[in-house]
């Protein structure tokens, strides 16, 4: 007895330690659950990205790159906890295709969002053809003088800003790049080969540099040596570094919330949870009495849990999310009133307390078990078949099926045994559970 | 127990249900929203006022819409339902949904869908459904499968899913008439909740058929004669209180997260409640006694 109520103390010195770990978390701001952009605000993209031109075992590696260079270039706008991944998909629309997910938080301007990721300059290497006029560009088209080079902006690892050349103090700004180990075998051979010709690099089709080749270079690394200023020489530095896209995206869905809409919904939810929370711990204390005080402790330790691990998960929490943290709530005094129904039944067939309780827990077990399974289904296979609105909804709503019967069973029968309701009087039986005596 | 006894009466009105739901179903029909057809969403917010529907509507067409839809909703919002905008268009959103400039607007939300998101959205959903329904067919099979006198486990099973279909159909009835009076479309959402009815009410039926079950074993091992009609009635009257009390709790949080809950789950939560008291009617009032007519049957059948 004295084990059991040992056990029910710490329970609830747990619970409380766990809730006052949530509370200060929200109080001073510093662990705020993660929202969903439908709560927090901000615009969700989604690409196609364009692999015609990539054989099928590079799809892999292209696609990483993407997400890389993507990520840097969300990064570079300064938005706070962006959301860059690639996904495969498409299994069930007949054709499959790679896609790249991008969250931003906070940013609800859909059409700069989209310009943000969209208007990447395009880095290309070309070799003056044989006999053509370097000085004659500005008459003739890019295509006419130049053929594409060997060597891609794929090829590119890195740029950067340095200074060089002249003596003392007449240091020119120039911006070096680094291929990559394929890129600069390449870059070897093509140098090697092609002494004497014209190199042109072009951004977005237009030269910015066209040197000509004075020797082979084998480390992999060139030299662009307009006439710059230091920031442009910074500005096309960056560009390359966080411009260049692997391949060709196309925008296939977008979805913007405001930060006030959000905002009001997460207001709504919050007010909806509390007052969903007080009506079911009303419900069961008017209806079951003693039992029913306990289903409540039982049922704000499981708030309580749950809150927790939202956080330790972390789970991003939507609309969605919320609704079902709300559903689960409903759902989780079930475990106890299938107990408590089958405690009374046990109490009316007259046997006392303690024993009422023993057998209740016992009988309604397996009603409990298949009861959490059929749910368990639906939120695996929701999960499965989600958005990610719809899978923050199943993650919530198994986790809750979960959760909420371990709540149950093990806290609120170590509550109820740690009472010791030996005696049989009218007392404990009132206290017990209304409709007894009939 | 009077649900049993008066069983015909139940049946009645669950048939008249059925009806009711096919019938508006078939009327009103279900309209797919933007998650499943592609298209765009804009929430537009005018905090001053906002623009007549003639002069918004002469600023879409002049903008090169087609198709469109424009809805007031709230006190200063319009919702507009488009295909999917060309970037000039959405470059310009704000100066077109605010013709001359006369009022200012804030665009709450925007949802833009792909033609072949949709369609995958539409394909996954149509899979889960089915595979919820396999899994609970096996769940059920796999509960029944000691039971066996006087009713084979099969036929708890069948009736299991005959119910099951009720309660699904019943709320998605209800739906395509709220699509009709308030234009609530057919979202991911909506079968979220459909899938979660299924899972929800299925357990509430088994907990009655489990009571059955455990009662008919009592018979059998106290040797103790019974009508079947008996069994399964004191059966549910032993769960009933249990069976209501539970739906309630939970019809009272998706009640009160349907009034003040967030604005994007409030049919969601309705859709739900329709779908649990749905769920709890069929579980009392229709499966145990269809159980029993079935036994019924199958005992005149013998004779």
């Amino acid at each position: 007895m004295w084990q059991k109520r040992a056990i029910a103390l710490v329970i609830l010195i747990v619970g409380t330690g766990i809730g006052w770990y949530v509370y200060s978390s929200q109080a001073d701001a510093s662990r705020p659950f993660k929202l969903g952009l439908d709560l927090s605000g901000g615009t969700q993209l989604v690409y196609r990205a364009d692999l015609t031109a990539i054989k099928g075992s590079d799809v892999a590696d292209s696609m990483a790159s993407l997400r890389d260079t993507i990520e840097r270039r969300v990064n570079l706008f300064g938005v706070s906890e962006p959301i860059v991944q690639t996904e495969h998909a498409g299994t069930f629309a007949g054709t499959s295709e790679e896609r790249l997910l991008v969250e931003l938080p906070g940013v609800t301007d859909t059409q700069k969002a989209i310009s943000l990721i969209g208007e990447t300059p395009v880095l290309e290497f070309r070799m003056l053809k044989e006999g053509a006029e370097t000085n004659a560009t500005a008459s003739s088209t890019v295509n006419d003088l130049f053929e594409p080079a060997a060597i891609t902006g794929k090829d590119l690892k890195s740029a950067e800003l340095q200074f060089q050349g002249g003596t003392g103090q007449l240091n020119e700004p120039v911006v070096v790049l680094h291929f990559n180990a394929e890129g600069a075998k390449i870059f070897a051979d093509l140098t090697k080969n092609n002494v004497g010709r014209t190199f042109g690099m072009f951004l977005d089709g237009v030269a910015i540099s066209t040197p000509v080749i004075r020797e082979a270079i084998p480390d992999g690394t060139a030299v662009i040596s307009g006439s710059f200023t230091p920031a442009e020489a910074k500005e096309l530095a960056r560009n390359l570094n966080y411009g260049a896209l692997p391949v060709p995206i196309e925008l296939i869905s977008t979805q913007t919330v405001s930060g006030t809409l959000g905002d009001k919904a997460v207001r709504d939810g919050v007010m909806a949870g509390v007052f969903g929370v007080g009506a079911v711990i009303l419900f069961m204390l008017l209806w079951y009495r003693l039992p029913g005080l306990l289903a409540a402790v039982a049922l704000t330790l499981y708030i309580v849990a749950m809150l927790a691990l939202f956080q330790l998960i972390p789970v991003t929490l939507t609309a969605a999310g919320i609704a079902a943290f709300i559903l689960s709530i409903g759902m989780a005094v079930d475990a106890n009133v299938l107990i408590f129904e089958r405690m009374k039944e046990e109490l009316r067939g007259g046997k006392s307390a303690a024993d009422a309780i023993h057998d209740g827990f016992a009988r309604a077990w397996p009603s409990i078990r298949d009861s959490n399974i059929s749910s368990m289904i639906t939120a695996v296979i929701l999960f499965w078949f989600g958005t990610s609105l719809i899978k923050g909804f199943a993650l919530v709503f198994g986790l809750g099926v979960l959760v909420s019967m371990l709540t149950a069973i093990s806290i609120s029968r170590t509550f109820l045994l740690s009472l010791d309701m030996q005696a049989k009087g009218g007392f404990t039986r009132f206290i017990f559970g209304s409709g007894t005596s009939n | 127990m009077f649900i049993v006894k008066h069983r015909n009466v139940f049946f009645a009105i669950s048939a008249l249900l059925t009806l009711a739901a096919i019938a508006s179903i078939g009327v009103f029909g279900l309209k797919l929203g933007l998650d499943f057809t592609g298209g765009t969403l804009i929430q537009a917010t005018y905090e001053g006022g906002r623009p007549a529907p003639e002069v918004l509507t002469r600023s879409l067409d002049a903008a090169g819409l087609k198709g469109y839809s424009l809805r007031e909703a709230n006190t200063e919002d319009y919702i507009l339902r488009a295909g999917n905008l060309t970037p000039e268009v959405r470059e310009n959103l704000p100066a077109i949904l605010s013709p001359e400039g006369s009022n200012p607007v804030s665009i709450g939300q925007l949802t833009e869908v792909g033609p072949t998101i949709g369609l995958e959205l539409r394909n996954k959903a149509l899979v889960a459904l089915g595979l919820v329904l396999l899994c609970i067919l096996l769940f059920i099979a796999f509960a029944f499968r000691k039971v066996s006198q006087p009713v084979s486990s099969w036929r708890y099973g069948l009736i299991a899913l005959l119910t099951l279909c009720f309660d699904v159909i019943v709320p998605v009835g209800f739906f395509a008439f709220l699509g009709y009076a308030v234009g609530v479309q057919v979202d991911a959402l909506f079968v979220t909740a459909v899938l979660t009815i299924l899972g929800y009410s299925v357990h509430d039926t088994i907990v009655v058929f489990d009571r059955t079950r455990e009662n008919l074993r009592i018979n059998h091992d106290r040797n103790r004669k019974e009508d079947f009609a008996e069994t399964a009635g004191r059966a549910l009257s032993q769960t009933l209180v249990r069976s209501t009390n539970t739906s309630l709790t939970t019809a009272l949080v998706l009640m009160v997260l349907f009034v003040l809950g967030p604005e994007s789950t409030k049919y969601f939560a309705l859709t739900l409640l329709v779908g649990i008291i749905t769920g709890t009617f069929s579980s009392i009032f229709l499966a145990t006694p269809l159980l029993v007519t079935v036994e019924k049957w199958r005992k005149s059948g013998k004779k």
